[in-house]
């Protein structure tokens, strides 16, 4: 299985660390909403098909990227920075890549 | 239905095999049952087993996507242990175990259940105390476990590399001698023919499509041989359960897809007479009847479907196994492949009524799920017979999750891949 990094191109699988299911929202760190944690924790969609899923280049750019990926056949559609879709909203100070 | 024993044995061995007859029928979808039971895997076929042997319900359809025995009851790597730390999981797996000893007689189909051993490796004193403390765990709640010197597993498996240069020196290992390994396919063949012969209907190539409902009470289920409805829906389909559930409306469970890979090897002369498990790293390795090594190591580590993996893993694995046994450097792998994994978030099963009314559900097996085959099967007839759960199967709730009570044997959290 390939994933094409934006920064470093195609790469093979054993270069990235698999964060898991990108379906996910974060709820707010002050919020107390013991449901809304735990969906968050424990809570997949699993599909057989489509997934959004977050993947870090961690043996190369160290770049976390937003997967959409078939479960059934592995094929990738779709690669983009996981920032872009919105994840990892704590690093959003940070310049973005194209200006680092 | 034929009886197997030594004499019919002898009489079909000298007579060409005139009198075998199939081991169950291929019978049409009937419109009703009592019971379907959605997946035809070990634990579809042990539960409808249990359900007419123990329960006396015989009105009972095991729906088979595909044949049987092409799923995970197929695929796994047939150990069979219960050196579990948690109570939870030791008195389950124990119960397990004891329907294991007694299975080819009570079903009176060789399931070739072999108690060879298992014997989990220690790589560092810290994690031979680790082994110590489970196998207090162990012995303290009735199954038996002990501690073994590296030179007591040199002697045991004269091939192992137990030497201070090894790239993981072996400190010891825990052993349960009452492990072992069974013949997976029979396991399958064995219950279906044990259900088949009590009136079970085991329906093949019968995918289920959808859910029917009426109102919020699942009634039956639209298939690709029909309609079928039934007073009580039991799903137990492993890995499929995140796509099943979404069939009947349940969109988000505590369940993650992966794929395990399973590997043989070429046929060598006996080297190895247990199984034994690697500690630096995730490996598993048995040595079949056929003279085949059948082992395994870590799930490829994303959510998948499909029943086959990437090669980093066989890299891995194989690996693993050089690290253990150097001497198989040379040895040819034959076959590879995959099943995929329902992995729960904390590494134990679901047998629970619900969630919907009339449905039942059984999952969250990880790759752990061969050797629970009866003690699930047995738990799960109880669970839909009663509308209640066994005390054994209590604790495996689906609601444990957001309740906050979890049975996590290895302690690592809601990261699925990594029970």
């Amino acid at each position: 299985m390939l994933i094409t990094c934006p920064y470093c191109g195609p790469r093979d699988v054993s270069e990235y660390t698999y964060q898991g299911d990108g379906n996910r929202t974060r709820p707010d760190p002050a919020s107390t909403d013991q449901e809304a944690w735990n969906a968050y924790i424990y809570d997949r969609l699993n599909p057989r098909g489509e997934h959004h899923e977050i993947w870090q280049h961690s043996g190369g750019c160290r770049a976390h990227l937003k997967v959409t990926r078939n479960t059934l056949t592995h094929a990738i559609s779709s690669v983009g920075f996981a920032r872009d879709a919105g994840h990892r909203k704590s690093d959003g100070h940070r310049k973005t890549g194209a200006q680092a | 239905m034929a009886e197997y024993s030594v004499f019919s044995l002898l009489r079909n061995a000298f007579s060409g095999s005139p009198d075998w007859k199939p081991a169950w029928r291929k019978p049409d979808p009937k419109p009703s049952y009592d019971v379907i039971v959605i997946g035809g895997g070990g634990h579809g076929l042990s539960t409808a087993y249990y359900l007419a042997k123990e329960h006396g319900i015989t009105n009972v359809a095991v729906l088979e996507k595909g044949y049987l025995g092409s799923g995970n009851v197929g695929r796994n790597t047939t150990a069979v242990r219960s050196n579990y730390l948690l109570p939870e999981n030791i008195r389950f797996y124990e119960h397990s175990m004891k329907l294991w000893e007694n299975l080819s007689h009570d079903l009176n189909y060789n399931v070739m259940f072999s108690q060879r051993g298992v014997l989990n490796l220690a790589h560092t004193p810290a994690q031979l105390d680790d082994l110590a403390r489970r196998g207090n765990a162990i012995v303290h709640s009735g199954a038996d476990s002990v501690l073994m010197a590296p030179a007591e597993i040199k002697r045991l498996m004269p091939g192992i590399d137990i030497s201070g240069t090894a790239r993981f020196p072996i400190t010891g290992g825990l052993m349960q001698w009452r492990a072992g390994t069974a013949r997976h396919d029979a396991v399958a063949w064995g219950y279906a023919r044990g259900a088949d012969r009590r009136g079970v209907d085991i329906l093949e190539n019968c995918e289920v499509t959808g859910f029917i409902r009426d109102g919020d009470r699942v009634v039956g289920v639209t298939t690709t041989r029909g309609e079928i409805r039934a007073k009580k829906v039991a799903v137990a389909v492993a890995g499929s359960t995140g796509h099943v559930m979404n069939l009947a409306g349940i969109d988000r469970m505590p369940i993650e897809s992966h794929v395990l890979q399973a590997f043989v090897s070429e046929s060598l002369k006996p080297f190895l007479d247990t199984v034994v498990t690697f500690g630096m790293g995730h490996f598993y390795v048995s040595q079949s009847d056929k003279g085949g090594l059948v082992y395994g190591g870590d799930l490829d580590g994303y959510n998948s479907y499909a029943q086959r993996g990437n090669l980093p893993i066989v890299e891995e694995v194989n690996s693993e196994m050089l690290a253990l046994f150097p001497s198989l450097a040379r040895v040819r792998v034959l076959r590879s492949w995959g099943g995929v994994c329902d992995m729960s978030m904390d590494g134990s099963p679901i047998i629970t009524t619900g969630p919907l009314p009339g449905m039942y559900l059984n999952c969250g097996w990880c790759y752990g799920g061969f050797k629970a085959t009866p003690a699930s099967g047995w738990c799960f007839a109880h669970t839909i017979a009663r509308d209640e759960p066994h005390e054994l199967n209590a604790p495996f709730t689906l609601d444990r999750f957001h309740r906050g009570i979890l049975i996590d044997d290895k302690g690592v959290g809601s990261t699925p891949r990594l029970h």
